[in-house]
């Protein structure tokens, strides 16, 4: 079988890096996700020299114009221009650099199978660590409305306002990861969570992206509402988000 | 798939860093082809250094006895304390020759995706160091790529309310890269015109 040309292997994509990790004497193996090609691994060589052509475009949390060529395993970064310099200003602040290690590790659990939603989820993380990065709401509020979000896109679309099994108009008092969201008085299986309804209010906008109401919320809420998006993330990923355990809450 | 021994051999090998599936074949066929004595002084010298070498009681870096000839010389000065990520970091910083000071080796970087947060790193043996000894500077050289800025980040929030001078070398290192690879002249300008983090 004739291999391809370097030419025809060659393609072009935006992307932004989920993780990381050491390849052989200088180079790194780059997870990515992109626009148009839903996530990549692609070798990036000599990365680790400070030589490097590639600098520090290639870091967790950079988002960049990128040129590969693709290969049998992994593919090979060829050039990469900044589109957004977000690491450094999530670097530079301690509990902005955990909440940005909980997304991208959702996100490359949420795309790693998942190739059809990998463009909406890819458009949803950098919006997201790009106000992360801004510092515009408490980091803490950016991840939970990004897992909600991120969640929803993959389709698991919580419900907060009419209860997710019978649809009968809330508010509603009862939470439920099993049942994705709030359920009535009928519907609510045994050992639901009960949040306050300030704290149903929150996820909601949350959810929504509703900014204007969101931090409208009470710390008590926040704390609530934090705990049952992380166990509503628990229900549907099969192994826990390694992240999440050193996120700093309020 | 080989058979028995060799097929372990290149099991072992491919699980170290750096050595992919074809490497490891390739490494297991020449120690099967290479001279005898070669191969028992490459065995031997695993051994030796897995039975005499450990990691400093005081800083953490390798040594052959307790404590390691750094932290042993009292000609370096007590009072300040580089913190660099690994063994490693420490021979590159000694190379510039512009460091008389000791040193604390982390261990690695935070990385909260790979399961390593500050309590995976040797920074409660560092907190114990300053309460002890006289310290009075802290010059964090973490590698200046993400993993190291974060952890520059944390240590300096860290080390803020407990009264020394912390600093973080010069922004003249390459970002994205390891300290390992900085040249003697870089990383000695980067000592000279370390910055202080009391932010
Ligand atoms: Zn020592």
């Amino acid at each position: 079988m004739p291999s391809k040309s370097f030419a025809s292997r060659t393609y072009r994509d935006q992307g932004v890096v989920l993780r990381t990790h050491k390849l052989g004497e200088a180079d790194r193996i780059i997870i990515l996700l992109t626009a148009k090609h839903g996530q990549i691994r692609a070798v990036a060589k000599g990365v680790r020299r400070t030589s490097s052509k590639f600098g520090a475009r290639l870091e967790p949390f950079m988002v960049a114009d990128l040129q590969l060529v693709a290969g049998r395993t992994l593919d090979i970064v060829t050039q990469a221009v900044s589109l957004g310099w977000y690491g450094r200003d999530i670097a530079a602040d301690y509990s902005r650099y955990t909440v940005g290690a909980a997304m991208t590790e959702t996100a490359e659990r949420l795309t790693d199978v998942d190739s059809e939603s990998a463009t909406a989820q890819y458009q949803l993380l950098i919006g997201g660590l790009a106000a992360l990065s801004r510092g515009e709401y408490p980091p803490e509020m950016i991840l939970d409305s990004y897992l909600l979000r991120a969640l929803a896109t993959a389709g698991w679309a919580p419900s907060f306002t009419e209860c997710a099994r019978c649809s009968a108009p809330g508010p509603h008092s009862a939470f439920s990861p099993a049942l994705g969201g709030v359920a009535c008085h009928d519907c609510r299986p045994p050992g639901s969570a009960a949040p306050a309804p300030g704290t149903v209010v929150l996820l909601a906008a949350l959810l929504e992206g509703d900014w204007t109401q969101a931090v409208k919320a009470e710390e008590q809420q926040r704390k609530e509402a934090s705990t049952l998006v992380a166990a509503y993330l628990q229900w549907h990923l099969e192994r826990a988000v390694r992240s999440m355990k050193l996120v700093e809450r309020v | 798939m080989y058979e028995g021994a060799v097929q372990e051999l290149i099991d072992e090998l491919g699980r170290l860093p750096g050595v992919g599936p074809k490497s490891a074949q390739r490494i297991a066929f020449h120690i099967l082809e290479a001279d005898p004595e070669d191969m028992k002084r490459l065995a031997t010298s695993i051994t030796t250094v897995k039975e005499r070498v450990q990691f400093c009681e005081i800083c953490g870096n390798v040594t052959e006895e307790a404590t390691c000839s750094i932290c042993r010389d009292t000609r370096r000065d007590p009072s300040v304390i580089c913190v660099v990520e690994e063994s490693k970091d420490v021979i590159a910083v000694e190379r510039t020759r512009s460091f008389k000071g000791r040193y604390h080796v982390l261990g690695g970087s935070i990385n909260p995706i790979a399961g390593i947060g500050p309590e995976q790193l040797r920074i409660r043996e560092l907190m114990t160091r300053l309460s002890d000894e006289q310290i009075q500077e802290i010059i964090i050289a973490t590698d200046p790529n993400l993993e190291g800025e974060a952890t520059a980040t944390y240590l300096g929030r860290l080390l803020q309310s407990i009264g020394v001078t912390v600093s973080r070398l010069a922004s003249g290192l390459p970002v994205g890269g390891d300290l390992e690879y900085a040249d003697e002249v870089t990383l000695g300008r980067a000592f000279e015109g370390r910055r202080s983090v009391s932010s």
